[in-house]
């Protein structure tokens, strides 16, 4: 284990890290926190001065994408920071130890710093058939999350796995995959996405040694600041959408003069991540830019609200191309077909009624011509 | 004989006050811009010209139409929940529920006379008919979530208090996807209510000759002076 009690700084230095290097990496995650310039010197100091908690990585039911995003942050101090130099005593993918050696591992790091380390969860967490669908060294997920969280300072749920349940809790959800926030009675923070953006991640792990205290969340339990907007308020496409210019295929003239693909399905305006800001892959890209909509990753049970392709979801019970307006528009037809069959039948059943009304009509006396006006 | 019984004399009663009358067009409206530019947001149209994007703003402006429309639509709501409490015993809230055992009789005595045309045999009161208050009832909540679901989806781009006093909902539905589909599935509702009261309407009218569709207009209805006393 690595010794938790040195700074990140005397860490970095040990690494060969120069002085600008480590100034560029603060600058670059007060940004992201979107602080104030001024407000620079506080991380600088964090790093500085307080000592690195250790961090325990669970992975549970999940694809590791999370991690893979993780690793490849843009700015390189990053990876070596949280993922080598940060006490990262608890890893399966990138720790050295195997075995019951990495058992011993998890287990003296949640005793030697009770109440101390930050619990970092990828992967959702199946309750079904008392939680054998998961099972890490003979143990079940749900007891291991039980056991690590109890002393944790603070939860970070990575990716839509850990904090929605993404593909495993899609319709039917076999497994009874659920997430973790459900399983948890405190507060977690959620970082959804398959994978979260890298940098986002990086920067609620900032967030927290620089503040030593969660970020602001939302009422699902987001960062605000990476999750407060959707992909599609900062998206560049998005005058094509104010303009009304819309790809209706994915080969015509508006796909490759890079119109809003709005139409095509895009759940830019229904997704709330950073996508369209931060980019990926060191601010290469991000779907749009790429041409293909976006599917909403980082929302709540995104399977399920397909077609990706289709604006409008499936309507549950009706068949995957049915939409609302599919069954709203049956439904309409049925009315108005139900109307008219019930004027006609209202002209036989209720002929007596309206033959009475007709009779009751008095005859209204003209106004007589013969008559002279007496002056 | 039927027709020694026939003749009845007819007096007017002023129904639906100006404030009522008001609402209920203002509300007509609003559905109709709103149904309208609701459903080209939710399935805008291929344009075949292809300017730039600067050039113009029309997805925009409909959908600025739409939020301005959601706001006219919710406070004319509310108002009229506002009358429902110092309005004439017409417009009254407890007109809209079912309450006694009388009312549920004529709730029933409308739903025979209406849908399987029987004979009237109990009294249907003036104002709105018992079935018809309850429908009401039913579509003041449909008026609700739409506005909470709207305003929720509107919390998303705007600062507006309304939409941060709606923002709740959407965790609660599990995501904008699903508040949008929902506000989107309900505009069906709006649909099929508008078929069945405009027709509604025009049977009672034709079938009753008391002056129904009229009495949005001017507010006068009519009853035979025989079952004034009820």
């Amino acid at each position: 284990m690595k010794d938790p009690g040195r700074t990140l700084w005397q860490a970095l230095q040990e690494k060969g890290y120069s002085r600008r290097e480590f100034l560029q990496f603060c600058a670059v995650t007060a940004a992201s926190l979107g602080l104030k310039a001024s407000a620079i010197g506080a991380v600088v100091e964090a790093f500085e001065k307080k000592p690195r908690p250790p961090v325990v990585w669970l992975h549970f039911q999940e694809c590791t994408c999370c991690s893979e995003s993780f690793i490849r942050a843009s700015h390189p101090i990053v990876a070596d920071a949280l993922l080598d130099v940060i006490s990262l005593d608890y890893m399966e993918t990138l720790m050295a130890a195997a075995g019951h050696q990495a058992e011993k591992s998890l287990a003296d790091t949640l005793k030697a710093y009770d109440g101390k380390y930050i619990l970092l969860v990828e992967g959702s967490v199946p309750t079904g058939g008392d939680g054998v669908y998961c099972t890490i060294g003979g143990r079940t997920a749900i007891a291991i999350l039980e056991e690590a969280a109890k002393g944790a300072a603070g939860v970070v749920a990575w990716g839509n796995c850990a904090s929605y349940g993404c593909i495993q809790a899609a319709h039917p959800n076999p497994t009874g995959a659920t997430p973790i926030d459900k399983l948890l009675r405190r507060t977690v923070v959620n970082v959804p996405g398959c994978p979260p953006i890298a940098d986002v991640m990086m920067a609620v792990v900032s967030h927290i040694l620089v503040f030593g205290r969660l970020p602001d969340l939302d009422g699902q339990g987001r960062p605000k600041e990476f999750y407060g907007r959707r992909v599609h308020d900062t998206c560049y496409r998005r005058p094509y959408y104010d303009a009304g210019m819309f790809v209706e295929a994915f080969d015509d003239e508006r796909a490759r003069k890079g119109c809003c693909l709005y139409r095509m399905g895009c759940r830019g305006p229904v997704t709330y991540n950073a996508c369209s800001v931060s980019r990926w892959n060191g601010g290469v890209s991000y779907p749009i830019q790429s041409g293909h909509g976006c599917i909403g990753c980082s929302e709540n049970g995104f399977w399920d609200k397909g077609p990706f392709y289709q604006h409008l979801s499936s309507f549950p019970g009706f068949g995957i191309e049915s939409t609302a307006d599919t069954v709203g528009l049956a439904l309409g037809a049925g009315v108005a077909v139900g109307v008219a069959a019930h004027a006609v039948a209202t002209n036989i059943r209720k002929r007596s009624l309206i033959a009475e009304n007709r009779q009751e009509s008095v005859v209204a006396r003209e106004p007589s011509d013969d008559k002279k006006v007496q002056p | 004989m039927r027709q020694d019984l026939s003749f009845h004399n007819y007096k007017r009663v002023y129904v639906w006050e100006l404030p009522v009358r008001f609402y209920h067009w203002l509300n007509v409206l609003c559905v109709l811009v709103l149904g309208i530019t609701g459903w080209l947001i939710g399935r805008p149209p291929g344009l075949t010209s292809l300017p730039e994007a600067y050039q113009q703003q029309w997805f925009g402006t409909i959908r600025f139409v739409h939020f301005v429309t959601g706001y006219v639509f919710l406070f004319n709501f509310l108002f009229r929940l506002y009358w429902g409490f110092v309005g004439n015993r017409y417009a009254r809230w407890n007109q809209f529920i079912p309450s006694t055992r009388r009312r549920v009789n004529e709730m029933v005595e409308v739903i025979k006379v209406d849908v399987l045309q029987t004979r009237i045999r109990g009294i249907i009161r003036i104002g709105h008919n018992m079935l018809a208050g309850v429908i009401y009832f039913v579509t003041f909540w449909v008026f609700l979530f739409q506005a909470v679901t709207g305003f929720a989806l509107y919390s998303g781009m705007s600062d507006s208090w309304i939409g941060r006093m709606c923002a709740w909902v959407v965790p609660v539905f599990g995501g904008d996807a699903v508040v949008r589909q929902w506000h989107h599935a309900m505009l069906w509702f709006y649909v099929v209510f508008t078929l069945v009261h405009v027709y509604l309407v025009a049977y009672h009218d034709y079938v009753e000759g008391r002056g129904t569709a009229s009495s949005m207009v001017g507010g006068w209805k009519f009853e035979r002076e025989d079952l004034l006393g009820h």
